[in-house]
C-alpha cells in the first residue's frame, strides 16, 4: 500500500528526534505504518528506511523478529485468546475452541468479512483476570463462550468502536514535548555512532543485495537526521 | 506465620480511581520525592537506595543500588532503561503500576536519572500494552508541560528528558541486553555475557543502568521516609514489600502487596484477605513460585516464605513474583506443555541447544498428548532438557521431604536463561508426576497418521 502520510512522517521525525541514534526509532516507526494501514506494507517500509537512514531489508529483518507486526493484511480486529498457563487452567482452550467455531475460522485465519482475524497468543498479562483476549490489544478480561459472543456482536455493530480502534493502532495519544521544554534541545546532545551501521547506499553505485530500488523521486544517500548535530560516523 | 497487612509502598494510590493522573498523584504526595532527592548530591541519593537494600522486582533479584555502583566512574553519556517489557507467564504486577500510577514511575525513573547522572530516561513499555502506553504518554505529556520532566525540573537547574518507546511482542526483549538491542531498533536478541551487566557497556555502547518497573516504583517512597525506614521493612533478608499476582485455581486471583519476606505461599493460597483458598475446596497439587520460569514447587513448600534467600535453596525463584496455583485436577502434562510451546515459540534463535531443543521437547509433547507417545520419550525429554540446562535441574526432589535436586539457578547452554526457563516445567512434572505421562503413553493408540506437530 502506501507510503507515510504527510501527518505521519511529520509524527515520525518527531519521534526519531527524541533518539540519540536514529535507528532507536525503527520500531515505533514501524508501529505507525502499521497504524496507518492496518499492517506494515511495503511502500511504508521504504519510507521508514528512507527516514532512519538504513536498507528497507533492515526494516523488514527487524519487523520481521517481532510477533505484532503484520506484513499482510488482517482484519480490521485482531482477536488474540489467551491460552497460556494461567488462562489455561481456567479454561482458555475451550474459550479458543469455541472463538474457532464461533468465527468460523482456524487460528491465523480471518474471516471472509475482512473483519476478524483470530490469534492464540501468549500470556498479556492478565492473569488474574483469566481467561483473557485482547482485542487490537485492548483487554477484555474473564470471558465465556457467552461473553465471547457478546463481545462479536457489539464489535461487528461498531458499538465498540470507541473502545477498540482499528489494528494497528496502539495509544491514541502521542508523546508531544514543546520544544522549550525538551532538556536537550538547544544545548548539544550525544549523538552516538550507530553501533553496526547499515551499508550506505550511493547514488552511483546501487547495492547488488537490495531487495528492491528505492521509490522514485526518494532521497537515495543516507538522508540527515532531522535534529539535533551530526552523525560522527559519516 | 500469619499474615499482617502493611501499608502499601507501591500501591498506596490505587485506591482512587483516577489514581493515573497528575492531579491525583499531586495530592497524594507525588513528585514529592524526587524534590526531596533534587535537595540532596546523587551520591546522597545512591547511599540512601543501597541503605534500602532495594532487590530488583524484575526476577534476578540484584539490589537497584549495588546495580547502580557498577557504573564506571567517568564515562558519558550513560543512559536509564525502564523495563517495562513484563511478559513472564503469570505475572501481572508492573502492567498494574505503568496503567494506573504512571506518575510514581516517571518520578522513580527520575529519581534514578539523578542520582546515576544519567543523560536521558527511555522507558520501554511492552508494545501488548496499549493502555499503558496510553497512561504514560498522557502522564509524560502531562508531567512535560507542568515542569516535572524535560527543562529545569521544578524549578532547579536539573534537566532530564523521558522518551517513551514501545516494544512489538517479544518476551526475550525482557533480558535486559536484549532490550537494548530492541531499544537500539535491532532484533531484540540477547548479547553474550559477559559483561553481565550493562552498567559498563549498555545501550549503544554506553553505560547504562536497566531497572524493572516495580523497582523504581519503590524510589519516591525511599526518598521521602528514608532508606533505612525500608530496610527495616520486610524481613531480615529482604526488605520493603513486593507484589504479587496470585492466579491459577485459587478463589480471589489478584495482585497483593505484602511485606517482603513475612508471608508464606500458604498465607497468600488460603488467607481470606488473598487468594482466599483453592476453588472449591480442592487440594493443591503443585504451583509455580515465581512465573513460568521457575521449577515448580508442591505442597511440602507450602509454608516457606516469599523470601528469595529461602525459594532459591529450594529449587527455585521468586523471579517476578507471579504465582499460579494448580489444583488436583490438573493436568500436569498439558500445563507443562503449555508452558513449553511458550518458550518455544519465543525463543529468538540465537543459541542452537534452546532454538532446537525448546523445538523438540514442544514436538514430544504433541507426540505424547496427541496419543503417539512411546516410553522412550520420557527419558528423550529428560535429555533435551540436559543439552539445554546441563547437570542436575534446580527443583524439589522426587518425593514429598526429598532434598532439592539443585539449588537455583539452573546452568546453561545458552547466552540468556530462557532455554533452561523451557526446562523448567519439564523436569518438575516428569519428576513428580511421572505417572500421569506413563498414563498418557499406556493409553496411546499409535496412528499411521502423522502427529499434529503444529
Amino acid at each position: 500500500m502506501s507510503r507515510l502520510s504527510p501527518e505521519r512522517a511529520a509524527v515520525a521525525r518527531e519521534i526519531i528526534a527524541r533518539y540519540p541514534v536514529p535507528r532507536s526509532a525503527l520500531i515505533p516507526l514501524i508501529h505507525l505504518a502499521q497504524e496507518q494501514d492496518g499492517y506494515v506494507a511495503e511502500d511504508a517500509m521504504e519510507h521508514i528506511a528512507e527516514l532512519i537512514g538504513c536498507t528497507p531489508a533492515e526494516v523488514l529483518g527487524t519487523g520481521s523478529f517481532y510477533e505484532m507486526f503484520k506484513f499482510h493484511p488482517v482484519g480490521r480486529y485482531v482477536v488474540g485468546v489467551c491460552t497460556n498457563i494461567s488462562c489455561l487452567l481456567a479454561g482458555g482452550d475451550d474459550l479458543l475452541a469455541h472463538a474457532e467455531e464461533s468465527l468460523g475460522v482456524r487460528v491465523g485465519g480471518t474471516t471472509e468479512d475482512g473483519l476478524f482475524t483470530l490469534e492464540d497468543v501468549e500470556c498479556v498479562a492478565a492473569c488474574t483476570e483469566a481467561p483473557c483476549l485482547q482485542v487490537n490489544y485492548r483487554y477484555f478480561p474473564r470471558q465465556t463462550s457467552g461473553s465471547f459472543d457478546a463481545l462479536i456482536a457489539d464489535l461487528r455493530a461498531g458499538s465498540l468502536d470507541g473502545v477498540v480502534p482499528h489494528h494497528g493502532t496502539l495509544a491514541r495519544v502521542r508523546q508531544h514535548v514543546d520544544p522549550d521544554r525538551w532538556a536537550a534541545s538547544g544545548s548539544a546532545p550525544p549523538r552516538l555512532p550507530d553501533r553496526h551501521p547499515g551499508p550506505a547506499l550511493s547514488e552511483s553505485a546501487p547495492q547488488p543485495g537490495l531487495p528492491r530500488t528505492r521509490a522514485a523521486g526518494a532521497p537515495a544517500g543516507r538522508p540527515d537526521p532531522p535534529a539535533r548535530g551530526a552523525d560522527p560516523q559519516r | 506465620m500469619t499474615y499482617t497487612p502493611v501499608e502499601p509502598i507501591v500501591t498506596a494510590r490505587l485506591g482512587h480511581d483516577d489514581s493515573h493522573t497528575l492531579a491525583r498523584a499531586l495530592a497524594t504526595g507525588g513528585y514529592d520525592g524526587l524534590r526531596r532527592a533534587l535537595g540532596r548530591t546523587p551520591e546522597e541519593v545512591h547511599e540512601d537506595v543501597k541503605t534500602a537494600v532495594l532487590q530488583g522486582r524484575g526476577g534476578a533479584g540484584f539490589p537497584a543500588g549495588a546495580k547502580w555502583g557498577l557504573l564506571p566512574g567517568s564515562k558519558f553519556p550513560r543512559w536509564v532503561v525502564v523495563n517495562g517489557d513484563e511478559s513472564e507467564p503469570g505475572t501481572y504486577k508492573d502492567r498494574i503500576l505503568m496503567e494506573r500510577d504512571p506518575h510514581q514511575l516517571i518520578e522513580g525513573a527520575l529519581i534514578c536519572a539523578y542520582a546515576v547522572r544519567a543523560s536521558q530516561v527511555f522507558l520501554y513499555v511492552r508494545g501488548e500494552m496499549a493502555l499503558a502506553q496510553e497512561r504514560l504518554v498522557t502522564a509524560l505529556n502531562e508531567a512535560y508541560a507542568a515542569g516535572y520532566v524535560g527543562r529545569g525540573i521544578m524549578g532547579s537547574d536539573w534537566s532530564m528528558d523521558v522518551t517513551l518507546h514501545w516494544g512489538a511482542g517479544a518476551y526475550i526483549v525482557g533480558d535486559e541486553t536484549a532490550l537494548l538491542e530492541s531499544l537500539s531498533g535491532r532484533r531484540g536478541m540477547p548479547r553474550p555475557k559477559p559483561p553481565y551487566f550493562p552498567a559498563a557497556i549498555g545501550l549503544y555502547d554506553q553505560p547504562t543502568i536497566v531497572n524493572n518497573v516495580e523497582t523504581l516504583s519503590n524510589l519516591p517512597w525511599i526518598m521521602l521516609n528514608g532508606g533505612e525506614a525500608y530496610a527495616a521493612l520486610g524481613s531480615e533478608k529482604t526488605h520493603g514489600t513486593r507484589l504479587f499476582a496470585v492466579s491459577g485455581h485459587v478463589r480471589r486471583p489478584g495482585t497483593y502487596e505484602v511485606g517482603s519476606g513475612t508471608v508464606t505461599f500458604r498465607d497468600l493460597f488460603y488467607d481470606p484477605r488473598l487468594g482466599g483458598g483453592i476453588r472449591e475446596d480442592r487440594a493443591i497439587k503443585a504451583f509455580i513460585p515465581g512465573g513460568g520460569s521457575s521449577p515448580w514447587f508442591f505442597e511440602e513448600h507450602l509454608d516457606l516464605p516469599l523470601d528469595p534467600t529461602v525459594v532459591g535453596p529450594a529449587g527455585s525463584m521468586l523471579g517476578s513474583g507471579a504465582i499460579v496455583a494448580m489444583d488436583e485436577t490438573t493436568d500436569m502434562v498439558k500445563a507443562a506443555w503449555r508452558l513449553v510451546r511458550f518458550y518455544a515459540v519465543e525463543s529468538c534463535g540465537k543459541c542452537t541447544p534452546c532454538r532446537e531443543g525448546t523445538a523438540w521437547l514442544e514436538k514430544i509433547y504433541q507426540r505424547i498428548l496427541s496419543g503417539n507417545g512411546r516410553p522412550e520419550d520420557l527419558d528423550l525429554l529428560a535429555d533435551v532438557g540436559s543439552n539445554i540446562s546441563p547437570g542436575p535441574f534446580p527443583g524439589p526432589g522426587l518425593a514429598p521431604g526429598d532434598k532439592p535436586f539443585a539449588p537455583f539457578p539452573y546452568k546453561k547452554t545458552t547466552i540468556c536463561d530462557l532455554g533452561p526457563s523451557a526446562v523448567s516445567p519439564v523436569m518438575s512434572s516428569l519428576r513428580r508426576f511421572r505417572g500421569e505421562y506413563e498414563a498418557y503413553i499406556n493409553a496411546a493408540t499409535p496412528t499411521t497418521e502423522p502427529a499434529e506437530v503444529a
